[in-house]
């Protein structure tokens, strides 16, 4: 039997209990055992792991409702070997994977093949995500009966919509029997056809074709309509318009069963961002070589300030529930040539909570909800009672970061096969320092010490 | 009166260190001040001279290469590029895509870093995605001077089209040039509003509103109003320069019909008069004579359509002489 861990001294953050205290942490069989200050000398064990977290902060480990592992079909991107450390570094430890893989997760096989893998080869808990339609085709539904058993946690055919809206009402309907929530990626494909960045003055400035608010927009008040027809769970991925919040929190007024996520470059990125690091909007100018950022090309495109402050209440408001990564790893050649033609995407799971951390220094959000759109709100989207808590008796999952010290982003050292960030050299102020997925230690800095002690040297 | 070749080929042009730019690339218009603009047209001028020569060749470049890499159909500002460099006795090099090795499969990036290797100095590029000259600009240690990028910019046309109305107008400060069409797809109306307002002229915008695109026009773009209308937008113009409008863009749903366009956007005599009495005409090329423009405006008058073209010569022979004279 492994040592408990004993995380001593930080300031623990637990959203699902409310609590925001400095104090001791036990992690014993995989398990929170116990939560507390100065009485570690009166525990059951007789030795201690024990982590220094004096001035870092602890609490649950995050929960990443969207992500994309690309294996299998896809293992030049990501695996989930690399993937899984990627989000370990991020202070992850649970990663829903979307089901756009090759074979799309759409039967049993394939979400056993996933889970298999992330036994023997991931490093955290990875949660398969199932298509809606049978091999994401929009045209059929998957066996939801069969993949729930099998253990999907949520059906999306992220990367497309389901187009068709009478599909995604019997899908709706359908998934009631087993309480699977339907992920839906909005995006009216007739009005975003042949786009990649958002439609605004930039996109003009480029020459680039855009993506409007309203393709998004469109398609989520359909979901909205059909949720509130069906009574079938449908959740927003990657919200990224002020008018989507809006229409969200419309239904939400009206109890439809409607949830959100937004990703952490949505909150903190805008489209002015694609012309090149180093575009100043105090003093507008020439574009800089750097312009036409691959890096920043992303679906839903990056929006407007306007946007992005929206989407800052929304999630104060609970609007928006949860911040999920859609962490989209790609090759260094599919970012390296024409804006046109590159991938959409972002590497974003090593570098959310410090982007994000930004929110708090800035003074828009705070520390407890920050923590709870990303561990206790994500868990409760997928029913999982287990994570995303400090609760005595749930997973031992923690994740203990520092939100003062500063790092410069190095995407050559992430762990993610996916180099492919536009915060490449950018200077972040917060870092994971330690992360423990079911109470083993699956990253730690160097700078955070560790060592064995007996239970005695805590009497004294 | 001249008498040797020799004697042609050593006539002076303006010293270079005192004018020699400190550019590394054109990418576009956004980045040039005033005076620049007025530098390449005070070389152009001189460049003219040269070029309405017997013998139309300066040994000022001699030894460089300039290779032109398009991927897209060009007649006008391929040659004309290539008439510019050769006039400057600059080697030149054509490359299309197609025979080139992107149809194998390769990378622009690694395509650019081969010509390069092979000893370009100057690479003009035209692409059909906007950016892509400053993805070499940025990846490869070559001299790129974009020939038109998708949607985004055509800098030498609009220094071209800026120059060809200072030659008429004597200044361009004040002015209001319309600039009438498919704006939406239109990297010359982009590049022709940074220029045109760096130079203090009023810039109008008129098209159906599907050819617009969103943004264009204060804040992003002072000087730069729309005008829906053509016979209100015309009214007291120094300059009207309709664009070509592009059959698909019908299909593509954009507009009714090529019928409907021309009742209301066509630039033909009786528009054409409500412009201020000699107003010039300019139009980028290639025409749809019978669409956006009558053949009678076209070749009217007041058209400097063909003049555009010599004009082109001569300000691209300045900005190459501007990149890369006295670099030894």
């Amino acid at each position: 039997m492994a040592i408990p861990l004993l995380i001593v001294g930080g300031r623990i953050i637990d959203p699902s209990q409310g609590i925001d205290k400095v104090g001791d942490l036990l992690i014993a069989e995989g398990c929170i055992a116990w939560m507390g200050s100065n009485k570690a000398g009166e525990l059951p064990p007789e030795q201690y792991q024990v982590i220094h977290a004096e001035g870092m902060i602890v609490c649950p480990g995050l929960v990443d409702l969207h992500c994309h592992l690309r294996e299998p079909g896809f293992e030049e991107k990501e695996t989930i070997a690399t993937g899984t450390r990627a989000a370990a570094r991020g202070g992850f430890t649970t990663v829903c994977c979307m089901a756009n893989t090759n074979p799309p997760i759409d039967t049993r096989a394939t979400v056993e093949f996933i889970q298999k893998k992330a036994a023997a080869e991931g490093v955290i808990r990875v949660l398969p995500i199932g298509c809606i339609t049978k091999g994401r085709n929009g045209e059929e539904m998957v066996e939801m009966g069969e993949l729930a058993e099998a253990g999907v946690v949520a059906l999306s055919d992220d990367g497309n919509p389901v187009a068709d809206a009478r599909l995604m009402r019997y899908a709706l309907e359908y998934s009631r029997s087993f309480d699977l929530v339907l992920i839906d990626h909005c995006e009216d494909v007739s009005l975003s056809q042949g786009g990649v960045m958002n439609e605004g003055w930039v996109s003009t400035r480029l020459g680039l074709r855009g993506i409007p608010a309203a393709a998004e927009e469109a398609m989520v008040a359909r979901d909205i309509a059909l949720a509130d027809m069906t009574g079938g769970r449908v959740h927003i991925a990657h919200v990224s318009t002020a008018g989507s919040a809006d229409l969200i929190r419309r239904a939400k007024d009206r109890g439809i069963p409607v949830t959100a996520e937004v990703t952490p470059h949505h909150l903190t990125m805008t489209e002015e961002r694609v012309m090149g690091y180093g575009w100043d909007n105090e003093k507008p100018c020439s574009l800089p070589l750097l312009a036409y950022d691959t890096n920043a090309k992303v679906n839903p495109p990056l929006r407007t300030a306007r946007d992005v402050e929206a989407l800052i209440d929304a999630l104060k408001e609970g609007v928006i529930d949860a911040i999920a990564t859609d962490h989209a790893p790609h090759e260094d050649v599919e970012k390296m040539c024409e804006f046109d033609i590159a991938a959409f995407g972002i590497s974003g799971l090593e570098t959310a909570l410090g982007s994000l951390l930004t929110l708090v220094h800035d003074g828009k959000v705070d520390l407890m909800t920050l923590i709870s759109k990303l561990a206790s709100e994500p868990a409760k989207i997928v029913r999982k009672s287990e994570i995303g808590t400090l609760r005595v008796g749930a997973a031992g999952d923690v994740a203990i970061f520092d939100s003062e010290a500063e790092w410069v982003v190095d995407p050559a050292a992430f762990a993610s096969k996916g180099k492919n960030t536009p915060l490449g050299g950018c200077l972040l102020k917060g870092k994971v320092m330690a992360t423990i997925c079911q109470g083993e230690i699956v990253h730690k800095e160097d700078a955070v010490k560790l060592e064995t002690i007996s239970r005695e040297a805590f009497r004294t | 009166m001249r008498t040797t070749k020799q004697e042609e080929l050593s006539e002076p042009l303006p010293p270079l260190e005192a004018q020699r730019s400190r550019r590394r690339h054109v990418l576009d218009l956004d980045d040039f001040t005033r005076e620049e603009i007025e530098l390449v047209f005070e070389t152009a001028d001189a460049m003219k001279e040269v070029f309405q020569r017997e013998i139309k060749k300066v040994p000022t470049l001699r030894g460089k290469t300039l290779v032109t890499m398009f991927y897209e159909a060009s007649t006008r500002t391929r040659i004309s590029f290539e008439q510019a460099a050769k006039s400057l006795s600059a080697d030149v090099i054509n490359i299309s895509a197609s025979g080139s090795s992107t149809e194998k499969g390769e990378s622009l990036i690694d395509t650019v870093r081969t010509i390069q290797a092979l000893g370009a100095d100057v690479i003009v590029m035209r692409h059909y995605h906007a950016g892509a000259p400053y993805l070499i600009a940025q990846h490869v240690d070559v001299t790129v001077i974009n020939g038109g990028d998708g949607c985004h910019a055509h800098p030498t046309q609009g220094l071209l089209d800026l120059y060809t109305m200072r030659e008429h107008l004597g200044t361009v400060e004040g002015a209001k040039v319309v600039i009438v069409g498919d704006i939406l797809h239109s990297r010359v109306a982009r590049s022709n509003i940074w220029g045109l307002t760096k130079m203090g002229v009023e810039v109008v915008l008129c098209a159906p509103p599907t050819l617009i695109p969103v943004g264009l026009g204060p804040p992003a773009f002072p000087l730069v109003t729309m005008e829906p209308s053509l016979d209100r937008a015309v009214e007291g113009a120094d300059v009207v320069m309709p664009l070509r409008l592009q059959k698909e863009r019908q299909q593509r749903g954009l507009l009714p019909s090529i019928r409907e366009y021309i009742q209301f956007y066509q630039l033909d005599l009786r528009r054409l008069s409500m412009a201020k009495p000699n107003a010039l005409v300019l139009h980028p090329g290639p025409m749809n004579e019978g669409v956006e423009i009558t053949a009678e405006v076209a070749h009217g008058a007041q058209s400097v359509i063909e003049e555009q073209v010599t004009n082109g010569v001569a300000v691209r022979m300045a900005i190459l002489y501007l990149l890369m004279g006295g670099a030894q």
